[in-house]
């Protein structure tokens, strides 16, 4: 695997030579403080206001910051998400670079490994904003840690399904704003699929709803590890490396 | 070195490469010769591991391109038509990644970038961004990046196209530098650039194996007649053409000579000779005698079409294509 950690950090180092990462980490930080802000002083307004009618209700920073704020997180990444993998082999067909790497003594399977993690660390990158927001709750309050490691979990779990997926497309297309916006509305499906169990009780709605990448992660925002769920993302990173694969391996026979 | 039997490949409506076989022995240097569209980097790609054969075999230092791709691509040194370069890295870093990939490391793989940057001249760009160099800079790099690992066996699609005159000049004459040390494969449609840097030729046309053979045999082959270009101006008046043609045609060995253009004082004729006779010096006096000026006389280069034309006999299939078309307009 020394080859998939090559690639790896060549694939970082194009993120953070291009302004592509820092527009990614600031837009996202910007949202995510919004979020944060927003989170914050409700809960805070929330707190005088009781201490102000005298009663005393149960107040909880993980219940009513760290959670709802993860679960937004895993929302936001959908729309990280296409941004981050668009590139990933479209930007190296179009320009011919495939055949650099195609005709080294690498294996198909370093290659896709390698760029799927260089995606999964420059997604991590913008948790890392997240983390510094939190870093404030536990200056000024005592929430408890677990919960908020098993949510970052959950949402590198979740995160790298979706890349595996991104991947995947991006090996389809020599355009990067096809293979974007490609992966952008897969993601988006796998997140409303799972609206359609709300409503229906049949077979076919709980099947699409099981399908949603967003609801897999209730678990994990709630501080527990399902391993069903756990299973669901490790089964979804498998089929979208398993396909990409095959699709670099058609890609021979085709061009 | 490699070895090349009945390789075909086949896209979904075309045969690119139709039953090619040819060998090229260890440290030569082989020009692949074809116009564009002729099969050249099809063939170069199915002998890169880049695709796949779709019928026949092909073999580089006794390793076959299906069984064992990666033992192949160890021991070779590829540069693609456009060279493979990520913009945004810079050329060491860059040099440093392919490097890596080709499974040099340590103080190895700093010996090699070292020596390939001296090597091609690229050592003044070692800390520019491979985005901003020039054509030529990029071509150098990317040739580079072929050796790095010191391969048995470079192949080259069209090292030269796109440079200048210059640079076509220096990337020839380190590619004849190179030869000693590698087994070179290069692709071209130029072909002073084949008489200059290769040993030996293979021709293809079309997907199929036109001729493999050493460059000087291959111009006698091709070369049936002598042909010599003559430009001759009147010295008191106006030229008769039909004179000097027949005048031309009454030298001896001359078995054809046609105007090619002319203007009021002076005309430039192609007169071809029978094999194998020097006619230029009769020619000349022929001239000066009949009392006109000999402003030039040369002999008329065999291009690579000419060389096309006499050996798969391009006319038949010119005249098909003509056919075609007007079949569709009708």
């Amino acid at each position: 695997m020394r080859n998939a950690w090559i690639i790896c950090r060549k694939e970082l180092g194009s993120y953070f030579a291009s302004p592509v990462a820092y527009l990614l980490l600031t837009m996202f930080g910007l949202i995510f403080g919004y979020f944060f802000w927003t989170a914050l002083r409700f809960f805070v307004f929330e707190g005088i206001e009781m201490q102000m009618r005298g009663q005393s209700f149960p107040m909880n920073i993980n219940e009513q910051i760290i959670r709802p704020l993860l679960s937004n997180v895993s929302v936001i990444g959908l729309f990280f998400i296409p941004m981050i993998t668009m590139r990933l082999f479209a930007e190296e067909k179009r320009t011919g670079t495939i055949e650099l790497l195609a005709t080294s003594p690498v294996r198909d399977l370093e290659i896709i490994v390698g760029k799927w993690l260089a995606a999964l660390i420059m997604y991590s990158c913008l948790l890392l904003f997240t983390a510094l927001n939190f870093a404030f709750l536990f200056r000024y309050g005592n929430p408890d840690w677990k919960p908020l490691l098993i949510g970052y979990l959950g949402l590198l779990l979740q995160a790298g399904a979706l890349l595996a997926i991104g991947t995947f497309i991006s090996t389809l297309t020599k355009n990067q704003i096809i293979a974007g916006a490609a992966t952008f509305g897969v993601c988006i499906l796998l997140w409303v699929v799972g609206w359609m169990g709300e409503f229906e009780m049949s077979t076919w709605a709980r099947v699409f709803s099981y399908l949603s990448v967003v609801t897999h992660f209730e678990s994990f925002g709630r501080g527990v590890i399902e391993s069903k769920d756990a299973i669901f993302y490790a089964a979804m990173i498998f089929i979208g490396l398993f396909f990409t694969a095959r699709s670099m391996e058609s890609l021979r026979w085709r061009s | 070195m490699i070895k090349v039997k009945d390789l075909t490949k086949r896209y979904a409506r075309t045969v690119a490469v139709d039953q090619i076989s040819f060998q090229v022995e260890k440290g030569q240097i082989v020009g692949f010769l074809g116009p564009n569209g002729a099969g050249k980097t099809t063939t170069m790609r199915i002998l890169t591991c880049f695709l796949p054969p779709s019928a026949g075999t092909a073999s580089v230092a006794g390793f076959d391109v299906l069984e064992q791709p990666l033992e192949v691509k160890k021991r070779i040194g590829y540069l693609p038509e456009t060279p493979p370069i990520y913009p945004e890295m810079e050329t060491l870093g860059y040099l440093r990644f392919v490097g890596k990939l080709k499974g040099l490391s340590g103080a190895d793989l700093e010996k090699r970038v070292d020596y390939v940057c001296e090597r091609c001249a690229i050592a003044d760009v070692k800390t520019k961004l491979l985005g901003k160099l020039s054509k030529g800079y990029r071509q150098r790099v990317g040739l580079a990046q072929a050796i790095i690992h010191n391969p048995d066996v470079l192949i080259l699609d069209e090292p030269t196209a796109g440079l200048d005159p210059k640079q076509i000049n220096e990337t020839r004459d380190l590619i004849k530098d190179l030869a000693g040390e590698h087994t070179i494969i290069l692709s071209t449609h130029i072909l002073p650039e084949v008489e200059q840097t290769c040993e030996q030729v293979i021709i293809i046309n079309k997907g199929k194996l036109v001729a493999t053979d050493s460059v000087r045999n291959l111009r006698a082959r091709a070369r049936g007649a002598e042909s010599v270009l003559i430009e001759i101006a009147g010295r008191t008046g106006p030229l008769d053409i039909p004179v000097v043609q027949h005048k031309l045609q009454q030298v001896a060995g001359v078995s054809r000579a046609l105007c090619k253009q002319q203007s009021d004082s002076q005309a430039v004729f192609e007169v071809e000779s029978e094999k194998g006779r020097l006619v230029r010096g009769d020619l000349a006096r022929a001239v000066v005698q009949a009392g006109w000026d000999l402003n030039e006389l040369r002999p008329a280069a065999m291009t690579l079409e000419e060389i096309f034309l006499q050996l798969t006999g391009t006319e038949a299939p010119a005249e098909e294509e003509k056919v075609l078309v007007e079949e569709s307009h009708s």
